[in-house]
């Protein structure tokens, strides 16, 4: 499992306008760039100093890959890097104020406490 | 030596500003009521007449990430912008620009180490919406330099409930002994119970309406020992998963002093959490 490395992901893209439109609109071709190119990237570092070790599990990938949020839950992912950043991939498809909000939360129903860990 | 001119903790809506300044069919149903408490609550910090704000609150990964996270950190800078892209996004706010007051900054991280707080540092901070919300809500002019103080709620390993209430009682004794004669608010925002990206999340209250209750008792009266005695790292993902934001609530009952009760007390059950609004006065009501 690389969970440090699903919450990175969800953080680069969240924060760059640009990517938040990519992977909105090319999921997989977006994850399969990123783990390519970027996900060695130590954030503050020049770009050769870069981590040699990560990689996403199948699973991880294709949750990514899918924009499946449930799954990334599930996984662990930080709560608040999936909701801020799926708020801005599809709170746009939605007529009323807070809709996609309900159904993230809707989806995720059948989970009590505890849920997953998200500690990295 | 500086005197501390008033004590402030809230939560930090970020749907504050956009509600506030929104007009007709877009403003909702609340906002009226929300923004004659805000006002009322934003009296009491004029009230105090204050010439520097300790703002206490926790990055939301904005600045601070995960390859190098520090659990209490001051920003040491002359100068703040303040608010990042997706709150922009998200929230529609603006973007801010803040004095800083190296002096306190200085003065905090050099005592708050030496009284036991190995504080991280920033001379290059830019804030986020736990410490623009409240200049929003409390001093819209953004006129004051400020000192911030940034807690890890957010990302475990977390300290302990108790750390933040000490580094409260700290920052309060640091600040009165600093040599200045300036008139110095600390103010400091958190959560009642809350859920983000969780099941619970987005309902027509806070997810656990019992908690926020006895929250807001606890904050008013000052009961930092029934808090702490009830809550713990584990127990606060039970009101909802975004809760452990009640321990800068916590942090700042420090602030105020164990037992002190709050000379103002407002709270506003809206939809997906509570607001709450708590103000003292350690020289005696304004």
């Amino acid at each position: 499992m690389s969970k440090y490395l699903v919450d990175k992901f969800l953080f680069t893209i969240d924060r760059d306008p640009e990517l938040v439109e990519r992977y909105r609109a090319d999921p997989s071709g977006t994850i399969a760039w990123w783990e390519a190119e970027q996900a060695g990237l130590i954030l503050n570092c020049h770009g050769q100093e870069r981590s040699t070790w990560h990689a996403f599990t199948d699973t991880e990938r294709a949750a990514l890959a899918s924009h499946d949020y449930v799954t990334l839950f599930e996984l662990g992912a930080h709560n608040f890097l999936l909701l801020t950043l799926f708020i801005a991939l599809f709170e746009r498809d939605y007529a009323e104020p807070l809709a996609f909000q309900r159904e993230f939360a809707a989806r995720l129903g059948h989970w009590s406490l505890p849920y997953p860990d998200i500690a990295t | 030596m500086a005197t501390v001119a008033a004590v402030i903790a809230s939560t930090h809506h970020p749907f504050y500003y956009k509600a506030s300044t929104s007009a007709g069919s877009d403003r909702p149903p609340f906002a009226d009521e929300w923004v004659a408490k805000i006002a009322a609550f934003r009296e009491t910090l004029t009230a105090a007449r204050p010439d520097v704000l300790v703002m206490v609150g926790s990055d939301h990964f904005h600045q601070l990430w995960l390859d190098n996270m520090p659990q209490f950190l001051i920003g040491k800078a002359p100068f703040y912008d303040g608010n990042w892209y997706n709150e922009e996004r998200e929230f529609g706010l603006p973007r801010m620009f803040l004095r800083g007051d190296e002096d306190l900054s200085a003065y905090l991280l050099r005592q708050g180490m030496d009284a036991g707080f190995d504080l991280a540092f920033s001379n290059e901070l830019r804030i986020d919406h736990s410490i623009t919300c409240p200049l929003i809500t409390l001093r819209p002019e953004a006129d004051l330099p400020i000192v911030p103080v940034y807690t890890n709620i957010f990302a475990p390993p977390l300290p302990q409930p108790s750390r933040f209430a000490e580094l409260g009682r700290t920052i309060r004794r640091l600040v009165e002994s600093w040599p200045s004669d300036k008139r110095v608010a600390i103010i400091g925002t958190g959560h009642l119970s809350l859920e983000l990206g969780g099941p619970r999340q987005f309902g027509p209250h806070g997810p656990d309406p019992e908690f926020d209750r006895k929250a807001v008792s606890w904050i008013a009266s000052g009961d930092l020992e029934s808090a702490l005695a009830e809550v713990s790292l584990d127990s606060l993902w039970l009101p909802g998963n975004a809760t452990h934001g009640f321990m800068d609530f916590l942090l700042m009952m420090g602030v105020a002093g164990d037992g002190a009760k709050a000379d103002y007390t407002d709270s506003l059950d809206l939809f997906h959490t509570m607001e709450a609004y708590f103000t003292w006065y350690p020289e005696g009501t304004q």
